[in-house]
């Protein structure tokens, strides 16, 4: 029983405090001959499966790294120093750099060892995600069929759980945990807490603005550890 | 426990379908408008689902809980999309929405010639509907209140 990640979203759907607790590291790497056996596409992130699920290739998996090269967004450059990972995903293209759809379908490149997996969210991408739910917690209310309904409190796929607090100030409180996880709502108050204590009084905090509080990221931390240990976000 | 209504979409988006057991808020806003939000919000929960999971998902999303309903969501490879919205203390009834795909759907729909199934069932279809409503009146998941 995990808890993957924690969220809080603010009065006007602005993400101002995120933490990846647990995020599973799927990645795959496999050397392939000519031709390739599934249909790749370009994305917004960089290349991925469009059609072909083999040997845990899925589709929707991006290409991490060609020989070794970790790719950069649609390109690869071999010849450039190992860059290390970045978190923003920039699409470099220099005079070096080759398009990876045209550089996979020359037949002359090939053995080649594809890595593939999951990429994570991107900051950016975690903005765009907190201000749709935003949106999606409001018309959960007006697509109630019975009186006074608030919004969204438990989403359920068949990976994982998403849980929602809002305290009558407006702020939301967000876990995302796997199906099995119980007594997420302790944890949500408990980091309601949490927030009272460490963010707002803070002098240096102002209200819906990012929270950097160190003390507040690690208690939160702390309580997210407390529950999947004990069952409790409580000492 | 309650049952409160039905939304059947075809993969194009368009409301197939509505069926109302009970509903206690009066719509604020035109039925088409409604079923358009409901199919957008739908398609964007999808979505969010999708690029938001840890892992890679199967079913993707099952259902949503608010205080008082649970909408309850199932879609077809085909793309047809089934919403109902029940009260909090139903479980999990996928099993339950495939059913009806499958035994009332396909049968008094899909393998009925003066109907298309990518067509809005318009209310002549009366064997489709008084099946469907023998169906939902026997789940154990609609009791008495239902009624009331």
């Amino acid at each position: 029983m995990v808890v993957h990640s924690f969220y809080v979203i603010n009065r006007s759907g602005g993400l101002i405090f995120s933490d990846e607790h647990f995020i599973p590291k799927i990645e795959l790497e496999k050397t392939f001959s000519y031709p390739l056996d599934f249909v790749l596409k370009q994305g917004q992130k960089g290349v991925n499966v469009e059609f072909g699920q083999r040997d845990g290739i899925k589709v929707g998996h991006t290409i991490l790294s060609i020989n070794g090269v970790p790719v950069q967004g649609n390109f690869i450059d071999f010849s450039a120093p190992s860059t290390t990972a970045n978190d923003d995903d920039q699409q470099i293209s220099t005079s070096t750099s080759h398009d990876i759809i045209s550089y996979l379908s020359d037949s002359t490149n090939y053995p080649v060892t594809i890595k593939f997996g999951r990429t994570r969210l991107n900051s950016n991408e975690k903005l765009i995600l907190a201000s749709m739910f935003h949106s999606m917690y409001a018309i959960a209310c007006q697509l109630s069929p019975e009186l006074n309904s608030s919004g969204i409190r438990e989403l359920e796929t068949d990976q994982f759980k998403l849980y929602c607090f809002q305290s009558i100030t407006g702020i939301k409180f967000v876990a995302l945990t796997d199906t099995r996880q119980a007594n997420v709502d302790a944890l949500l108050k408990r980091t309601y807490e949490l927030y009272s204590d460490y963010a707002l009084k803070n002098p240096f905090y102002s209200i819906d603005q990012p929270i950097w509080c160190p003390l507040f990221r690690q208690t939160v931390q702390q309580a997210m550890d407390l529950l999947e240990k004990t069952g409790s976000p409580y000492t | 426990m309650v049952v409160y209504n039905l939304y059947i979409f075809n993969r194009n988006g368009q409301c197939l379908f509505y069926r109302e057991w009970l509903r206690r808020r009066p719509g604020t806003m035109t039925q088409e408008e409604e079923f358009k939000l409901m199919n957008g919000f739908m398609h964007s929960i999808k979505s969010f689902v999708q690029r938001l999971s840890p892992q890679d998902l199967k079913d993707g999303f099952v259902s949503f809980k608010t205080n008082c309903y649970k909408l309850n969501y199932y879609e077809t490879a085909t793309g047809v999309k089934f919403v109902l919205n029940t009260d909090n203390n139903v479980g999990n009834i996928r099993d339950i929405l495939h059913q009806l795909y499958s035994t009332i759907f396909v049968n008094y729909i899909v393998k009925n010639p003066s109907c298309s199934a990518t067509d809005i069932i318009n209310t002549e279809q009366e064997i489709f509907i008084e099946k469907l409503d023998e169906f939902i009146s026997n789940l154990s998941i609609f009791a008495q209140t239902n009624k009331a």
